[in-house]
C-alpha cells in the first residue's frame, strides 16, 4: 500500500482518503468510458447473434467488418491524439483523398505493377499526409487559429486541390501489388488491411500510453498553460500531433487505394465525422486530457457491427445512422456527467455509481 | 555574504502603467521572505521578473553574488528556482506522479529510453519519497489530480516545486483557497522546506500567516519596495500601515541598508 501516514495528521483529513490501491484500480477500470462502450458492443453483438445466429457470428462476417473499419481505424489513431490535446481534425478525409491522388499520380508516372512502384506511392502518400498535418499544426500552434477553422479550411483546400489535379475524375491506375495485397494476402489468419490497421493501432496505443510523447499529449489537453510552465514545448508538440494525424491520413490513403483500386475523391466526405464519432464514443473527451486508443477501436466497431448486423437481420441499413447518432449523444452525456461529478469533487464519479446508489 | 538572489531597481511598464517602478528584492539561503502588498502593488509582476517570465525595462539581478540575466522560466529552473503559481499549473487528468515529473520524465535505460519510454517505477518511487519527506496528505498516487481536494492539489504543486528547486521556491498565494487544516499543513510545509536550506518567497494577503512563517517581510506599494522588516516584533498594524502608505517607508525600514550594500559588493 502506498499510504503514508505522517505524525500529527488531523483525523478529518484521513476520512476523505482514497480506497486502497487494489480496489481503486478496479474502480478505475470500471470508470473508464471505453469499458462501458465495450459492454455496449458486446450487447449489440449478442443481440444480433440471437437474432441471426451463425450467419452473424461467422468468420467471414467479422472479416468483412474488420475490413470495413481498417482505414477508419488508422485515421482514428491520429484523431485520438488530436482530440486528447482538445483539438479536432476535420481535414482527414480530404487529406486522405489528396494523398491517394498524389500516390496514384506518382505511381502512374513511375509505371509498373510491382512493389517498387507501390513503395514510391506509399512514400508519396505519407509525405503528402505529413505535409498537410504539419501545415495544420503550424497554423494552429503558431498562428493561433482555432483547430476547427484551420482543419475546416484544409478540408476544403485539400479536396479542391485533389479535384484540380485529377480534373475530378478518379485515377484507377493502382499497381496490382497493392490491390492483390488487399484481396489475397492473409497474415496469421487476418486479412492484410485489418492487419496493417491492427499494427498501427497497437503502435499508437503504446506511444500514447507508454511514452513521453503520449504523456505530453495528455498534458497539453489537460492544462495547456500548465504544460508550458513545466517547460513542455507545447507548440512543437501540437505540430507533431497534427502531423501524426496527417501521416495516418496518408497511410489511410494507401489502404484505401489497396481496398478500392481507385482514388475515392467523392467517397470520403463523411469520413472525418465518422472517425470523430468513433473516437468520442470510445471515451476520448472532446475537452481534452482524456482518452484511449482502445476506446477508439471499440467506438469504430459499433457502427460497423450495427451496419453488418442490420443487413443480415434484414433491417434497412438506414437505421444504422439513427443508432450511431443516438449512441454518440448518449456516450457524451455519460462522459460529461462523470466529468461534472469529478469536478465537484464528489465521490460519485460515474453514471453507474449514480444508478447503484439509487438501488 | 551576498544574498542568494538580489534584484536592484527593476522597472517595467505596460503602456502607461508602471507595474514595477525601481523595485528591489533580496533573499538569503534558507530564509523565508514574505512579499506583501495591496492588489496591483506589483508582487506577482516582481516574481515573474525574478523567474524569467517577464522581461524588465531596467534593473539588475544578482544570483549568489554574480550578475545574471534570466530570460526564460527554463533558465530559472536550471538555476534551482521553481514557482508554485496560484492556479498550481497541474494537469487535472494526470495523477500526482505524472504531474510531478511532467516535463522531466525519467527515461528508461537503453534503447527503450531513447524511444521515449519512461521509467514509471522509478518516478513513482521518487514521488512517494518526496511526498513522505514533506508529510503530505496525498494518499493515492493513481487517481487524477482533478479528483483531489484543494489542499491535496496545493501539496502536490508544492512537492513538485521543492523536488526540483534546490535554491528558491516562490509560492504565490498558497493558502488563498484553503481551509484551516490545509492552511496549517501548507505553513508547516514551508517551515520544513526552509529547514532543508531552501529559500522560500511567500506571496500572501494573510498577515497572521506571514508573521507566523516568514523571517523577513518586504512590503510593496505602487510597484516598488517600500519597507523591509523582520517578522519578529512586527505587528499587523505596522504591515498594513506600510502597505497602504500610512507609515513612512524610512521609519519602518529596520534592516540596516548600509550593511546590505557592503555585503552585496
Amino acid at each position: 500500500m502506498s499510504v503514508i501516514t505522517p505524525p500529527g495528521q488531523a483525523p478529518d483529513q484521513q476520512a476523505v482518503l482514497e480506497a486502497p490501491p487494489k480496489q481503486s484500480y478496479v474502480k478505475r477500470i470500471a470508470n473508464m468510458q471505453s469499458v462501458w462502450i465495450l459492454g455496449v458492443l458486446v450487447v449489440i453483438v449478442a443481440a444480433f447473434s440471437l437474432a441471426a445466429g451463425t450467419k452473424f457470428l461467422s468468420t467471414s462476417n467479422f472479416s468483412l467488418i474488420s475490413q470495413n473499419i481498417a482505414v477508419w481505424a488508422v485515421l482514428g489513431v491520429g484523431m485520438t491524439f488530436v482530440i486528447i490535446t482538445s483539438g479536432i481534425d476535420l481535414s482527414i478525409g480530404s487529406v486522405l483523398v489528396f494523398s491517394s491522388v498524389i500516390a496514384a499520380k506518382v505511381m502512374e508516372a513511375v509505371g509498373g505493377n510491382g512493389w517498387s512502384t507501390a513503395a514510391v506511392g506509399i512514400v508519396g502518400a505519407l509525405v503528402s499526409g505529413i505535409a498537410w498535418g504539419t501545415l495544420n499544426g503550424f497554423l494552429i500552434a503558431k498562428a493561433k487559429i482555432p483547430p476547427l477553422i484551420v482543419t475546416l479550411g484544409a478540408l476544403s483546400v485539400a479536396l479542391g486541390l485533389a479535384q484540380v489535379i485529377t480534373g475530378g475524375i478518379d485515377i484507377r491506375s493502382v499497381p496490382e501489388a497493392l490491390t492483390d495485397f488487399n484481396t489475397y494476402i492473409k497474415i496469421v489468419g487476418i486479412p492484410a488491411l485489418p492487419f496493417v490497421a491492427l499494427i498501427v493501432v497497437i503502435i499508437g496505443g503504446i506511444v500514447l500510453h507508454k511514452t513521453r510523447f503520449g504523456r505530453y499529449t495528455y498534458a497539453v489537453g489537460s492544462n495547456e498553460l500548465g504544460a508550458r510552465r513545466v517547460g513542455i514545448n507545447v507548440d512543437r508538440h501540437l505540430i507533431m500531433v497534427y502531423a501524426l494525424s496527417g501521416a495516418c491520413a496518408g497511410l489511410g490513403a494507401v489502404l484505401a487505394l489497396a481496398q478500392f483500386g481507385t482514388t475515392t475523391i467523392a467517397g470520403q466526405s463523411l469520413t472525418n465525422l465518422n472517425v470523430i464519432a468513433a473516437v468520442v464514443i470510445g471515451g476520448t473527451s472532446i475537452f481534452g486530457g482524456e482518452g484511449s486508443i482502445f476506446g477508439t477501436v471499440v467506438g469504430l466497431f459499433i457502427p460497423a457491427v450495427l451496419q453488418a448486423g442490420f443487413v443480415i437481420v434484414g433491417v434497412e441499413a438506414f437505421w444504422q445512422g439513427v443508432a450511431v447518432g443516438s449512441v454518440l449523444v448518449a456516450a457524451v452525456y455519460v462522459d460529461q456527467s462523470r466529468r461534472a461529478a469529478a469536478l465537484r469533487g464528489s465521490s460519485r464519479p460515474s453514471f453507474l455509481a449514480m444508478l447503484r446508489t439509487k438501488k | 555574504m551576498a544574498p542568494l538572489l538580489e534584484a536592484r531597481g527593476l522597472s517595467r511598464s505596460f503602456g502607461h502603467v508602471r507595474a514595477l517602478d525601481d523595485a528591489s528584492f533580496d533573499i538569503d539561503a534558507g530564509e523565508v521572505v514574505a512579499l506583501i502588498g495591496d492588489n496591483g502593488a506589483g508582487k506577482s509582476t516582481l516574481v515573474k521578473a525574478l523567474t524569467g517570465n517577464l522581461a524588465v525595462d531596467a534593473g539588475d539581478l544578482y544570483f549568489e553574488g554574480r550578475q545574471v540575466t534570466i530570460t526564460s522560466p527554463h533558465q530559472a529552473s536550471e538555476m534551482g528556482m521553481e514557482v508554485v503559481y496560484q492556479d498550481l499549473a497541474l494537469a487535472p487528468h494526470l495523477n500526482p506522479v505524472q504531474n510531478m515529473f511532467l516535463g522531466r520524465e525519467i527515461p528508461r535505460k537503453g534503447l527503450f529510453g531513447s524511444l521515449g519510454f519512461m521509467d514509471e517505477k522509478q518516478m513513482r518511487a521518487k514521488a512517494e519519497a518526496g511526498f513522505a519527506d514533506l508529510g503530505g496528505t496525498v494518499r493515492s498516487f493513481t487517481s487524477p489530480v482533478g479528483s483531489m481536494s484543494g489542499g491535496q492539489r496545493q501539496q502536490i504543486a508544492i512537492v513538485r516545486a521543492i523536488s526540483w528547486a534546490d535554491k528558491i521556491v516562490f509560492l504565490d498565494e498558497p493558502t488563498a483557497a484553503l481551509g484551516v487544516v490545509q492552511t496549517k499543513n501548507v505553513l508547516d510545509t514551508i517551515k520544513r522546506v526552509r529547514d532543508k536550506g531552501i529559500a522560500v518567497v511567500l506571496i500572501s494577503h494573510s498577515m497572521p500567516h506571514v508573521l507566523e512563517v516568514a523571517d523577513r517581510i518586504q512590503v510593496m506599494r505602487l510597484g516598488t519596495r517600500v519597507a523591509t522588516m523582520p517578522a519578529e516584533g512586527t505587528t499587523v498594524e505596522q504591515l498594513v500601515g506600510a502597505m497602504t502608505g500610512a507609515l513612512d517607508s524610512q521609519t519602518v525600514n529596520r534592516r540596516n541598508s548600509a550593511t546590505l550594500e557592503d555585503s552585496a559588493s
